[in-house]
């Protein structure tokens, strides 16, 4: 069986170490939040100027100031505080978080990730904070789909569309694999309703496959 | 020596058209709504705004970019699902766009405040956001050199003033405040109390009253 958007956000969270530091970007990588355990002790980053962010605002929480990257209203934690922008990413752009998790149009197998422009006429582009995380934290985990919905590759040899970092990706989760990027390129962690050979076949990349047992 | 105003519209009733201001506000946080609303009773144009959005809805930025008052934005997330104003000033070209990573917004205008000439950043090396721009290979990376942004006018949202021109925020509305305070020849603070020195304890101060020229409650 393939992945689930949300076993995969499950998988990411599983891979968070207890007490990490984490920005997790706009959108699907928001949802690795519900997937972390009670006592974790994982403190979340949101770039706009907060660490120790809780779950979203509902009802009588909600503070319009006190929103997340997204601009939805959040929750603080005992322990959380408040800084400017040039704090919040000096200490995204001075390598102190641990890890980020960012959506993705398109990865390479060298790490390169694009995730913030389309380059389609009359497209606006918009980058908010997205280059300055690709490069600032320890560890970049990817989470997408492998393929578009009319079957096109999203991890290739190089991206396509405009760049956001240059070989900054560490590991990408998919609904069909979780994919390790490191200097000797790709290795397969593991897959869900495929097998390595039939990856090899549809994305037309090497891969190594990892010592561990797929599931 | 900080001002005290009565009203928004005096505190910006001396801007110039083709100024550049720094506005404040992640969204709608922070966002100095009511200063913004007397920039446009005042009438300034041509004007360069830097803020991270480019208006939202109808209101704050999003109304001054309706009356077209702006020439160019200098912004990191302009295209956002209430952005409709900008999406349409931009798509029938009568509005200019620089496109900023947010973190070199940040740290531009920091640069701006602090005195620094220039730096280099690894935000954005290899992109297109670094086309054209001076590069330099540090310890096997490679950086890019980004000029200061400094402003004519700052526009802050802050949350209390003391009489001394000492900000102190509120929550994540605190986003660019502080930082476009220290860059701008004229800032203005709106805020929601203006109490006697004294009553924020100085270690709590977060804009010290240095970089503040004028603040209102709106």
């Amino acid at each position: 069986m393939t992945r689930t958007t949300d076993e995969i956000a499950a998988a990411v969270a599983a891979d968070i170490p207890p007490g990490a530091f984490v920005n997790l970007g706009i959108g699907q990588p928001t949802t690795v939040a519900e997937h972390l355990p009670a006592g974790s002790g994982v403190v979340l980053h949101t770039e706009n100027g907060m660490l120790g962010m809780g779950p979203a605002a509902y009802g009588d929480q909600v503070d319009p100031d006190l929103t997340n990257a997204g601009k939805l209203p959040v929750t603080q934690l005992p322990g959380a505080s408040y800084f400017h922008h040039a704090d919040s990413f000096a200490m995204m752009r001075g390598g102190h978080l641990d890890v980020c998790v960012l959506g993705a149009f398109q990865v390479s197998t060298s790490g390169d990730l694009a995730n913030w422009h389309t380059d389609a006429p009359q497209s606006i582009p918009a980058v908010g904070g997205a280059m300055d995380l690709a490069i600032g934290a320890k560890q970049v985990f990817v989470m997408m789909s492998l393929f578009t919905n009319d079957g096109t590759p999203k991890l290739v040899p190089a991206c396509t569309y405009p760049l956001t970092g240059i070989g900054c990706v560490n590991r990408v989760y998919t609904d069909l694999a979780t994919f390790d990027i490191g200097p000797d390129g790709l290795t397969v962690r593991d897959t869900f309703g495929t097998t390595v050979d039939e990856l090899r076949k549809r994305l037309g990349i090497p891969m190594h496959r990892a010592a561990l047992p797929s599931t | 020596m900080v001002l005290v105003c009565e009203t928004p519209d005096d505190t910006v009733a001396d801007v110039a058209d083709g100024s550049t201001i720094l506005v404040g506000g992640f969204g709608m946080a922070g966002m100095p709504v009511d200063l913004i609303d007397a920039l446009i009773r005042q009438g300034a144009g041509d004007l360069t705004v830097v803020s991270n959005n480019a208006g939202n809805g109808d209101t704050g930025l999003a109304a001054l970019l309706a009356k077209g008052r702006v020439r160019k934005m200098i912004c990191s997330f302009p295209r956002q699902s209430d952005s409709w104003v900008f999406d349409g000033l931009y798509r029938s070209g009568r509005i200019e766009l620089e496109v900023v990573p947010q973190g070199n917004l940040a740290e531009r205008i920091r640069a701006a405040g602090a005195g620094i000439g220039a730096f280099f950043t690894p935000t954005g090396a290899g992109t297109p956001l670094a086309d054209g721009k001076e590069t330099r290979d540090i310890d096997g990376r490679t950086y890019v050199l980004e000029y200061p942004i400094k402003g004519d006018v700052a526009l802050v949202g802050a949350y209390r003033a003391d009489r001394a021109g000492n900000l102190v925020y509120r929550k994540t509305a605190r986003n660019f405040g502080p930082v476009m305070a220290t860059a701008a020849t004229t800032v203005v603070a709106q805020v929601t109390e203006i109490v006697e020195a004294g009553l924020i304890d100085p270690e709590n101060v977060v804009t010290p009253g240095i970089y503040v020229d004028r603040v209102v409650v709106p």
